[in-house]
């Protein structure tokens, strides 16, 4: 198993980071049960090595000696004495979940670490969906933070919600065209607006491309985000911004990934799931889609490119939020 | 050797007669680098060939090296010495020049310095002689791990075929040294038969001697004291042999020690004689490990977590392995438990294997009974779900019988949580 098994382990595939794990405890996880499954392999034949004997001349009466050459069994090479084969495994994490949220996290095993760098400069963007919970504030923006304020919520109507949505979302396009450098007088610039194809060139706040409101029933609210460079904290942050603006007070209750670039909630594993087997079946059913979507991203000519999430239309998206699931499962 | 003896100048003659107790030693030296000592290994016969050409091929290495110290034909006396001295170089070195003095003042002589048959690489050697140097590399004094010496060692490899675990006994600072130094007929054999006769197999041998090499240091009387005490303790001998295959350390402990450990538990559990004995015979580890902990969590129970002594007691004899989890996990899965899932004290009592399962798999699950409707755990109400059910369960069963679900409707709804 050992080489053949080591061999296939090169590439990206995607893990459900559950909430309350810190993301390098998830990280640690995959390592050890990767080394396990690898040194559980079937050991290697014992060695031999070749010693020179000593020994009495064959058909002679007197007593000569000479020089035999014998392969002899050696334990240097042996399991318990060497230890396990694979002691260590180099397994990287792209872009990071904090403890409290939950969701798609890819992680990068040897060569395929590689490919988180250039997923990282392809700016893809990720989508969220993000529970809030009206009329209360708290100081970290979470249910278990230090109350800070309690207010009423009962003026509070979807519409006004829409319109707060459609505010920020316009404004985080301007800023997104801004940090893309481009000129939007050109007629290039104009055709990539249109199809929704602006990346930001390099570092830059966070950047909503599109923000909706897909479940109302105060005081409880259910937002799909898509954006790219934010950290969960941001998102939280928002929510609570979201209340001001609605001139009450919001916290955010869950924080869940459903999309990192090209990896979406089926390509990613459960915790049952984390052995080399099952790891090695996704890094093999990914690689040709990781090859295809990053080759595309980083090539230089903006008029063919067809990049994933803005891309595509609204209603496309089905069984990824929370209201597709109440359908499916139980009564 | 960078100075052979054919290079002593001639003015040793008129060197006094405290320092010509050299001259003899290195003319002694070089005599013997250059010619086989089959006169001093036949004294030796029960010596097998491969150690009789790795301490020829020892010396050579270390009379090159070590140009002042000359070691005797005596020095190969065991067949574990090579090994061993490797590890200690100066000190067989002393000991040696020490014997070697007296035995050669006879032959002390000023003129014989003049027919110091002298050596030369170019020199002529006999056949048997050229096919008796060896020329294998030394073992080096020094190392780091054990898989150079295994192979010259005939207690390593016998160590290795019992199951000894040596990667994992080379981490610790002094165990390689004294698993060289022993001697597989003297010490290890009478250690190992006595623990056969306690009653542990052949293939468990391995794993116990990895955690408890040390056993081979104590003396066989201390242990056999011990397993009497034990036997006074009315443990029978299958308990006996239990105990000390779950707990290696179990036989290093001396008798008083053991005392105090048992005594320990029997009044700070306040349970009988007997109840104290089977905790002890299925967590054995209990009287090895600190007692720190168990303290911590007796009175993490009593006081922390509400619970009255006889339900501690009723708990800790169905899961002896409460008395050393952690403290912060089990606070974190009873306030879970008791305040998120509203289970009161008395259920909980009934069913203490919830302290011995991860918290993530009881909120999981929880929480899946909950989005289905199915979340009671009250006896007295229909549909009742018991806590044992809800995590000693595999996934499947737990899907099909208890939620009523497939598993990919439970392995969806995680990924929404």
């Amino acid at each position: 198993m050992g080489p053949g098994g080591l061999a296939r382990l090169h590439g990206l595939f995607a893990a459900y980071k559950p909430p309350g794990l810190k993301w390098k405890h998830l990280r640690d996880t995959v390592e050890l049960q990767l080394l396990k499954g690898l040194n559980a392999g079937k050991p290697p034949a014992p060695e031999q090595r070749v010693r020179f004997l000593l020994g009495p001349v064959e058909g002679s009466e007197e007593k000569e000696l000479t020089l035999t050459a014998a392969s002899v069994p050696t334990l240097t090479d042996h399991p318990l004495v060497c230890g396990p084969t694979f002691t260590s495994l180099k397994v990287g994490v792209g872009h990071r979940l904090d403890a409290q949220a939950s969701g798609v996290l890819v992680l990068g095993v040897g060569r395929g670490r590689r490919l988180l760098t250039d997923m990282y400069n392809a700016h893809l963007t990720k989508d969220y969906t993000v529970r809030g919970l009206l009329g209360k504030a708290t100081d970290d923006f979470c249910e278990d933070g230090r109350l800070v304020e309690k207010t009423t919520y009962d003026h509070v109507t979807r519409e006004k919600l829409d319109r707060i949505l459609a505010l920020i979302q316009g404004s985080h396009q301007k800023a997104l065209v801004m940090y893309s450098s481009l000129d939007l007088q050109t007629q290039e610039a104009y055709e990539m607006a249109v199809r929704g194809l602006i990346r930001p060139t390099d570092k830059s706040p966070m950047l909503i491309t599109g923000i909706r409101c897909l479940h109302f029933a105060p005081p409880e609210f259910l937002l799909e985000v898509q954006c790219m460079h934010e950290t969960q904290k941001q998102l939280r942050r928002l929510v609570h911004e979201i209340g001001l603006e609605l001139k009450t007070t919001a916290l955010c209750s869950q924080v869940r990934r459903t999309r990192d670039g090209f990896f979406t909630l089926d390509d990613a594993l459960l915790r049952t799931q984390w052995d080399l087997h099952s790891i090695q079946d996704a890094i093999q059913a990914a690689a040709p889609r990781v090859a295809a979507e990053l080759e595309k991203s980083l090539r230089p000519e903006p008029g063919t490119q067809q990049l994933p999430g803005l891309g595509r239309p609204w209603d496309s998206k089905g069984p990824s939020s929370g209201l597709g699931l109440e359908s499916c499962a139980g009564h | 050797m960078a100075l052979s003896a054919q290079q002593i100048p001639r003015w040793f003659n008129s060197i006094k007669l405290i320092s010509v107790i050299t001259a003899p030693q290195l003319r002694q030296c070089s005599q013997r680098a250059g010619k086989t000592l089959l006169c001093g290994f036949s004294a030796q016969p029960q010596m097998s060939s491969d150690n009789f050409f790795l301490q020829w091929g020892f010396k050579t290495y270390r009379t090159s090296s070590m140009w002042s110290g000359c070691q005797s034909a005596n020095s190969g006396r065991q067949e574990s010495n090579s090994a061993r001295s490797t590890l200690l170089p100066s000190v067989n070195e002393q000991s040696q020049k020490t014997q070697k003095t007296p035995n050669f003042d006879s032959e002390l002589s000023l003129e014989g310095l003049d027919d110091l048959p002298l050596l030369s690489p170019l020199q002529p050697v006999s056949e048997e002689e050229a096919v008796q140097i060896i020329a294998a590399p030394p073992l080096p004094p020094v190392s780091f791990t054990l898989r150079d010496y295994v192979d010259h060692s005939e207690t390593l490899q016998n160590l290795v075929l019992l199951g000894l675990d040596l990667s994992k006994i080379e981490k610790q600072p002094d165990a390689a040294n004294l698993l060289l130094r022993l001697d597989f007929e003297k010490d290890i054999k009478q250690i190992l038969l006595f623990l056969k006769d306690l009653g542990i197999e052949d293939n468990q041998l391995g794993t116990f001697l990895t955690k408890n090499y040390a056993i081979f240091s104590e003396d066989l009387e201390n242990l056999k004291t011990r397993v009497a005490y034990l036997q006074s303790k009315n443990f029978s001998k299958a308990d006996i042999a239990q105990m000390v295959r779950k707990a290696p350390f179990l036989l290093s402990f001396s008798v008083e020690r053991l005392d105090n450990r048992l005594g320990f538990f029997q009044k700070e559990l306040q349970l009988t004689v007997k109840k104290t004995r089977d905790l002890v015979v299925r967590l054995p580890r209990l009287l090895t490990g600190s007692l720190e902990p168990v303290k911590e969590n007796m009175k993490v129970y009593h006081l922390e977590l509400g619970f009255k002594l006889n339900e501690i007691q009723h708990m800790i004899t169905k899961i002896p392995k409460m008395l050393t989890a952690n403290k912060r996990k089990l606070t974190e899965t009873f306030d879970y438990v008791h305040n998120v899932m509203s289970i009161p004290h008395h259920v909980i009592v009934r069913f203490p294997q919830i302290f011995n399962t991860r918290l993530f798999k009881v909120k999981e699950r929880h929480l899946f009974l909950t989005y289905l409707g199915r979340a009671q755990y009250d006896p007295a109400k229909p549909n009742y779900i018991s806590l044992d059910k809800l995590v000693s369960m595999p996934d499947e069963i737990f899907c099909e019988e208890i939620a009523k679900a497939s598993v990919r409707d439970f392995e969806k709804f995680l990924k929404t949580l």
